[in-house]
């Protein structure tokens, strides 16, 4: 009976590292190919208007109904210590440090990622992988490169816009529900906001978004079967990203913010 | 040996304990036209990826033009991929761009011509094939399967190859379409003096778009000769192939009930 847990345990630790070393040598593979010629750079624009224009709308919505929760939130607890004076600094903060990032590239992971690893996974499945190469076109250079590059540069100005958006909901909340003088509320906005809040928070954004891609990227571009393996490979390009955005997030804040 | 244009020897390749190929050897000389005929999982696509470096052999060799391709590094596979056009079994026409874009694209991205000039290109190829400026303008989502297949031949023909590889050209295709197409192919192989390499389960178009057959069985060239041969090839596995036959040496895995 402990034999075959231990077999399963194994197997799994096995996989586990074979994923990860595959993923790495991916990664390092895109990196080698991003600095050599040629660019594909109606691709690369084709791919940040795909991650960021498009992506505005839900990471908009996104954004400002956090900021306005979380202007409430903090409300009903703050007004317990007479403390709401602090609402507008935690609305920022929190923001511009966390759920920005985290809440943008969440909502990008799920459109983008996942519509990437099923572009390029029925891509692999009906041969046109294959027939890149035979046109003398590297297909990691010309599908994965200016993927991983859109997402690295365009993430940080879509988190960016979210943050605006989400103390712009705050402010609505404050002033309009709450009784904030409004003049108070972006002094208070602006006065404990520091460079590293939006500094820390754009840094995580370029890593979430190369994570991101990254993932959409690698489990189509080796996805296998038909329509099943497309639709696992979108499943897991979603799941794995989540995953990875929140790990990093930690190591990141750590990195960051650890005394 | 060193006129061939491809020369293929010993060439192996498994998956896991599958082995799919077990020592291939032929030469295709300049201008040949060879057609790889064989039942499903006989391997005749692998031999094809083999040779265009989408999948390495386990052994052997392939030379192309007399140069050995088996260890190419990215930038051999790209040099000697300039010599090739393929027409695969689906099309594989890229779904994001028109069809004037597919039939292009070798020679926007691949050879640095301009947009302007290699739309012409495309136009002219698409004519070619029997196919209007009009459809350049559509994608290939818009098309019948027949058109898609003509665009494909006008994609592999577009850099005017000095090799065609044809994987099952005439598949999913109705009768007449499927000679029209095996037309085009002769007409296009001819036009260009390329050298091709067909594989298919069709024999009528194996005997229209071949100069000579050679039949895969069980990973091993079991035969091969001129086209005008193959009536009296003499080897029983052919005879049943090419006539259809449910009863014979190559046995189907069909579970019966």
């Amino acid at each position: 009976m402990n034999i075959p847990l231990l077999t399963v345990l194994g197997r799994m630790t096995l996989a586990f590292f074979e994923a990860t070393g595959a993923v790495t040598a991916f990664a390092f593979q895109a990196l080698r190919l991003s600095v050599q010629p040629p660019y594909y750079r109606q691709q690369m624009v084709r791919q940040i208007l795909e991650i960021g224009y498009y992506s505005l709308p839900v990471v908009g919505l996104t954004a400002i109904f956090t900021g306005m929760v979380l202007a409430l939130q903090s409300y009903t607890g703050f007004a317990r210590f007479s403390a709401e004076s602090a609402i507008p600094n935690v609305v920022v903060v929190s923001l511009t440090r966390e759920l920005g990032p985290v809440l943008a590239a969440l909502m990008v992971a799920g459109r983008v990622g996942a519509a990437m690893a099923a572009e390029i996974g029925t891509m692999r499945v009906t041969e046109q992988i294959d027939a890149l190469t035979t046109l003398s076109t590297n297909p990691f250079k010309y599908l994965v490169v200016p993927r991983l590059i859109a997402g690295v540069v365009t993430l940080p100005i879509l988190v960016l816009v979210a943050d605006i958006i989400g103390v712009l909901g705050g402010f609505l909340v404050g002033v309009y529900k709450l009784d904030f003088n409004d003049t108070a509320y972006l002094r208070n906005t602006i006065d404990f906001l520091q460079f590293q809040d939006v500094f820390s928070g754009l840094v995580k954004a370029a890593v979430f978004g190369f994570l991101i891609t990254l993932m959409g990227c690698y489990h189509g571009y080796t996805s296998k079967g038909g329509a099943q393996g497309v639709g696992m490979a979108t499943t897991n390009a979603v799941v794995s990203a989540s995953m990875l955005i929140l790990t990093f997030n930690y190591f990141l804040t750590e990195a960051f913010f650890a005394r | 040996m060193s006129s061939s244009k491809i020369s293929l020897r010993g060439v192996t390749k498994a998956f896991d304990t599958k082995k799919v190929l077990q020592g291939i050897d032929f030469d295709v000389a300049p201008g040949e036209s060879l057609v790889v005929i064989g039942g499903s999982g006989s391997g005749k696509s692998v031999l094809l990826k083999c040779i265009l470096g989408l999948m390495a052999p386990d052994s052997g060799s392939i030379r192309v033009d007399g140069e050995e391709t088996v260890d190419f590094n990215d930038h051999g596979r790209a040099r000697v991929m300039r010599k090739f056009g393929m027409l695969f079994q689906g099309g594989a026409l890229f779904d994001s761009l028109r069809v004037w874009e597919n039939v292009a694209f070798g020679p926007i991205q691949s050879d640095g011509m301009k947009p302007d000039q290699a739309r012409e290109v495309a136009i002219a190829k698409l004519g070619a094939v029997g196919l209007g400026p009009e459809i350049g303008e559509l994608f290939p989502s818009e098309l019948s399967g027949g058109m898609q297949k003509r665009v494909a031949l006008a994609r592999a023909i577009a850099r005017e190859p000095e090799i065609i590889f044809f994987d099952e050209p005439t598949t999913g295709l109705d009768p007449i379409m499927a000679d029209v197409i095996n037309d085009l192919i002769v007409k296009c192989v001819s036009d260009l003096g390329a050298t091709a390499i067909s594989i298919t389960h069709d024999m009528a178009s194996a005997r229209k778009i071949g100069h000579r057959i050679g039949m895969l069985y069980e990973g091993k060239l079991i035969w091969q000769g001129p086209v005008a041969e193959i009536d009296r090839s003499g080897n029983a596995h052919v005879e049943q192939f090419i006539h259809g036959r449910a009863e014979g040496p190559i046995q189907m895995q069909v579970r019966r009930l």
